[in-house]
């Protein structure tokens, strides 16, 4: 699905990430996890096209995506959520979904401008379409609320939902339980894995520990740029170079 | 005697203030999605008048025909303008993107005045020029057309900006240009699209007023910096706010004019975009610590 090759990002002096390679399998929910500084930021951000790395190759299904701006990679099918939520912060709710079903639109401007009947429709239908995913998010009743005024965890589902709109087939979450309470966090556990569940690969940056155990197929650690192991939960958790990463070599 | 002349006064500076309403809503746009001040805003004004005089004389199309044609000629130059000027740049800093856009105007207001020449010209009205009397006061067919045009475009814009979804994908970009990126909406396009609607409502403005006032190679730098101190008093909205600031500043402007001295018509203008980028720099309806994205 996603295959992650041999990628090294190099900031002036510093070395971010160093010949990192890992596939993330279709239907999967991948953690990538890893001390603070281990590049898993950095990581994201070529994937989705913010940062061009150094040197190495990010596949998407077979065919490479290095360097394509967000917008392309969205198109594509590949979407991305913040650790600090991006919202467009003046709209409603339901328009924030909306905005996300734009690509889906395929009325241009003239006919917008011009409020053709066809078009009226279609804002009527992409309407109706954003409904869904407020209700798969859990947030229709805010659905009139200014998106700038919700509180921090709902903003974090509406960014999911808005995501979700884009009809993406691999979702990236950077931090998802970030700022989240315990309760909170439990839900996005379980959205997460309803997102899977309809057939979208997720790859998640996180540093709940719990969560991560809990809902991931596969777990990818990195160390101060490095890919340090790989395997399922209960595989890194047994791994003593992990283990030793995270708490500390005792010589 | 004083009341006719206030309400005559008043008429013709609303009528006024809507033209600059409406080049002021053009700076505004493309100020929200791209952060610039278009200070070529005032020559696509310019080129609205001037274009339909083309069709109108050198094309012998008549007035119906020719509008809706100089209107398309100055939305291609607008678009050409984006292309040509401030996509390839865009990598760059927005005070250098302004200063490109001054050196456009001064390219645009050039070739202008080496096509058409240095002499004014006149564009015949609508529908005649019988006035109408109006409690004490008249104005002309004209003044209705642009207060009756400008009312249209503004509720045009309103839908599209907020009831459609490519209006919305605008939005989004002027309110967070990367979470509009991640979402698939192609950035770049929406500021080429934001381009082309303030280049044609401009050019509307353009032709709407040149009955009125006349026009030439150079209207487009005093229009353009009218239209700017309207997008100022409005806080830079693309919305309702923008065109209250322009219909105040026609309004304050011609009663200046009138009851004061005409020789004091622009300094008011000037006068008041100073005193709210003193005062209330975030426009006169903004709150005062409202962020704009």
């Amino acid at each position: 699905m996603l295959e992650i090759s041999r990628i090294t990002q190099i900031f002036g002096g510093v070395t971010a990430l160093e010949d990192v390679s890992f596939a993330v399998k279709k239907g999967n929910i991948t953690g990538v996890i890893g001390p603070n500084g281990a590049g898993k930021t950095t990581l994201f951000n070529i994937i989705t096209g913010i940062y061009t790395q150094t040197s190495g190759t990010v596949f998407l299904e077979g065919k490479d995506i290095s360097g394509l701006p967000p917008e392309k990679l969205a198109r594509k099918g590949l979407v991305r959520t913040f650790q600090n939520i991006e919202l467009f912060g003046q709209m409603t709710v339901r328009e924030n979904v909306m905005v996300g079903m734009h690509t889906k639109s395929s009325c241009g401007m003239l006919s917008c401008a011009l409020k053709t009947p066809w078009s009226v429709s279609e804002e009527h239908r992409i309407r109706e379409g954003a409904v869904r995913w407020l209700e798969f998010a859990g947030i229709t009743d805010l659905a009139d609320v200014t998106s700038g005024n919700l509180p921090f965890g709902k903003g974090r589902l509406l960014e999911i939902a808005r995501a979700l709109a884009v009809e993406p087939t691999i979702m990236l979450m950077d931090e998802p339980a970030a700022g989240l309470n315990s309760q909170e966090t439990l839900a996005l556990g379980l959205l997460i894995k309803q997102i899977r569940d309809m057939g979208i690969t997720v790859v998640l940056v996180e540093h709940d520990m719990e969560l991560v155990m809990d809902i991931c197929d596969r777990i990818v650690v990195l160390n101060l740029g490095r890919k340090l192991a790989e395997g399922t939960p209960r595989e890194i958790q047994e791994n003593t170079e992990v283990i030793a990463a995270y708490l500390g070599e005792d010589d | 005697m004083q009341f006719d002349q206030i309400l005559q006064y008043s008429l013709s500076g609303l009528s006024t203030g809507a033209i600059y309403a409406l080049i002021g809503v053009g700076f505004s746009i493309i100020f929200n999605a791209t952060g610039i001040i278009n200070f070529a805003q005032g020559e696509f004004v310019m080129l609205g008048g001037m274009f339909t005089l083309l069709f109108l004389e050198t094309l012998k199309l008549p007035l119906w025909a020719a509008i809706p044609c100089a209107i398309v000629a100055s939305t291609v130059a607008g678009l050409l303008f984006e292309r040509l000027a401030i996509r390839p740049l865009r990598q760059a800093t927005p005070i250098n993107l302004v200063i490109i856009t001054i050196g456009g105007s001064i390219l645009i207001r050039g070739l202008a005045m080496l096509s058409w020449g240095k002499d004014t010209h006149a564009i015949p009205p609508f529908s005649g020029d019988d006035p109408i009397a109006i409690a004490g006061a008249t104005i002309l067919p004209q003044h209705l057309w642009i207060l009756a045009i400008t009312v249209i475009i503004v509720i045009v814009n309103r839908i599209y900006f907020y009831h459609t979804i490519s209006g919305k994908a605008m939005r989004a970009c002027a309110y967070n240009r990367r979470a509009a990126g991640l979402v698939g909406i192609d950035v770049h396009r929406m500021v080429l699209f934001s381009f082309i609607i303030s280049s044609a409502m401009g050019s509307i403005a353009g032709i709407i007023v040149a009955p009125l006032t006349m026009t030439a190679y150079d209207v487009g730098i005093m229009l353009g910096l009218k239209g700017f101190c309207a997008a100022i008093i409005g806080g830079m909205s693309s919305g309702i706010a923008t065109v209250i600031g322009g219909l105040l500043l026609g309004v304050l402007e011609s009663l200046g004019a009138g009851l004061i001295s005409s020789g004091y018509k622009d300094a008011i203008a000037f006068i008041i975009l100073l005193l709210i980028l003193f005062i209330r720099p975030q426009g006169l309806f903004g709150k005062a610590e409202s962020e704009r994205v």
